[in-house]
């Protein structure tokens, strides 16, 4: 199959990209500056992240739309206003994550943002929840921009004018150059920023926009440092089909209202998993010493026997070190719990620790 | 000091004497990315031609660092192990992993000179 580019593709080039194949499409995985620098950058100013090849699903419909969607997802989306946004997961009925996705609720409807390599399947599996009752839409013809960082909404609001009004998780129509934009305040770095979807032919021209006003162009080797600090999970590494929400860790993504009666895909093992605790859990991980621990390292207790596994593991920028994040037996997730970590045949020592490695920044009560 | 030479493994190799000093090439840096852990042998060991004395890693993906010809390791570079940036920033000069004892100064003849190794690194990275 022929690898897929972005309406960005060429702006990547021209600012010396390296290109990676992500989900089947050609996303720069870092420019000249290299991950470090652009990790930084985005921390201490504003970093541009292409995530055109993420799914914007639009779903339309009223509230009957809303009613099937509490079937499917553990949100309670009848008390959601209008324009916020939630964090949640397309599941199967053991509970099994298909994907995890951000869903908001639109005067239209409903948009859903999904990940690029679930996006397809994502689809698939709603359309045969919904039926043909509604109309669906995932998006080509529209990118999707990421500006995060601490300058990013003096940035972004000296060019659309209005979204610094926007609290954390929420999102609204805007209009800019003729055209209508949809902007959330949401992202997944750990700092304040916005998401913009946009139409494709005007995507260009609006990053050059931001970089001319001092963001900067950032690949998928920071925003995946920069997740990890957050301690954010990455599907297909943290999340999968073989994992639950209540694995994840990801419990307080799921709506309170929704837990004593249930009925929503997965809501049964989502219950007794609450009840009686999962057998292995998410922790954050902190090796001792410089030593990086990657996806899929073995983890030990002191007493050598196995209690788990790796999903990602960095050098995190901003922390100064080693970081990871990892499933293990239950008895092992309590914060500085010792644990050990096999790398190249040897054991080493390393910590359970408390998420998010970095502190988020995240911007409430605007207004 | 002997003429630089270097290997398919993208290290280096220079020889004053008996002693080896052997680090990675700023072609091999660059393709790493930042290099964020360093991984030395022991001084002491043996190590032999072509096999892993080492790793690095960058924040992307682990690679291996392996030794251009045998010999017994008499020198490390902590410096590089403290500070790994410091492999970006020097790779070919301050920033040497590890100085040998060699055995069979004909191991190097196999070896690249200069020329031949840009050309080697510029055909490889296409």
């Amino acid at each position: 199959m022929e690898i897929k580019k972005t309406s960005l593709n060429k702006l990547h080039q021209s600012n010396n990209a390296k290109f990676v194949e992500f989900a089947g499409y050609e996303m720069p995985i870092q420019y000249s500056k290299g991950i470090i620098e652009e990790h930084k950058f985005t921390r201490s100013n504003s970093g541009i992240f292409d995530v055109s090849h993420m799914g914007q699903l639009f779903i339309y419909g009223d509230e009957s739309l809303t009613e099937e969607l509490e079937k499917i997802f553990p949100l309670d989306l009848k008390n959601l206003k209008q324009n916020c946004s939630k964090y949640s997961f397309l599941m199967n009925e053991d509970a099994g994550i298909y994907d995890d996705l951000i869903i908001t609720k639109i005067e239209e409807g409903y948009l859903i943002i999904l990940n690029a390599a679930c996006k397809d399947k994502d689809f698939e599996v709603l359309s045969n929840l919904l039926g043909s009752k509604f109309k669906m839409n995932l998006d080509n013809n529209r990118s999707l921009i990421a500006i995060q960082g601490p300058k990013s909404v003096e940035i972004l609001n000296s060019i659309i004018n209005g979204v610094d009004q926007l609290n954390f998780m929420t999102g609204n129509w805007f209009d800019s150059d003729n055209q209508k934009l949809f902007v959330t305040r949401s992202g997944y770095t750990g700092e304040d920023g916005f998401e913009i979807s946009i139409s494709n032919d005007k995507a260009e021209k609006f990053v050059e926009n931001l970089i001319e006003k001092g963001a900067q162009l950032i690949g998928l080797g920071a925003r995946d440092t920069l997740r990890l600090e957050a301690g954010l999970c990455l599907y297909g590494h943290e999340l999968d089909i073989n994992k639950t929400p209540v694995e994840a860790n990801l419990r307080w993504a799921i709506s309170k209202s929704r837990l004593s009666n249930g009925g929503f895909i997965g809501s049964k093992k989502i219950m007794n998993q609450m009840q009686d605790g999962a057998s292995q859990i998410r922790v954050g991980i902190k090796p001792e010493g410089r030593l990086i621990a990657r996806e899929k390292t073995k983890i030990f207790n002191v007493s050598d026997k196995q209690i788990g596994e790796i999903t990602s593991g960095t050098f995190g920028p901003s922390v100064n070190g080693p970081i990871a994040m990892g499933y293990v037996d239950k008895e092992f997730s309590k914060v500085d719990t010792k644990i050990l970590l096999e790398v190249r045949g040897k054991k080493h020592p390393a910590n359970v620790c408390a998420l998010p490695f970095y502190k988020k920044n995240y911007v409430k009560g605007v207004n | 000091m002997s003429e630089v030479k270097f290997s398919k493994e993208h290290e280096w190799i220079t020889l004053e004497g008996d002693v080896a000093t052997i680090g990675i090439t700023k072609h091999a840096t660059e393709m790493l990315g930042d290099i964020v852990f360093a991984e030395l042998p022991e001084k002491g060991s043996n190590v032999e031609k072509d096999g892993t004395a080492g790793v690095v890693e960058s924040t992307k993906a682990a690679s291996d660092v392996y030794t251009p010809v045998s010999g017994e390791v008499v020198d490390t570079n902590q410096s590089i192990v403290d500070d790994p940036a410091k492999i970006n920033e020097d790779p070919e000069g301050t920033s040497w992993f590890f100085k040998l004892k060699i055995k069979d100064t004909s191991e190097l003849d196999t070896l690249m000179n200069k020329e031949e190794y840009d050309k080697f690194a510029k055909e490889t990275s296409s």
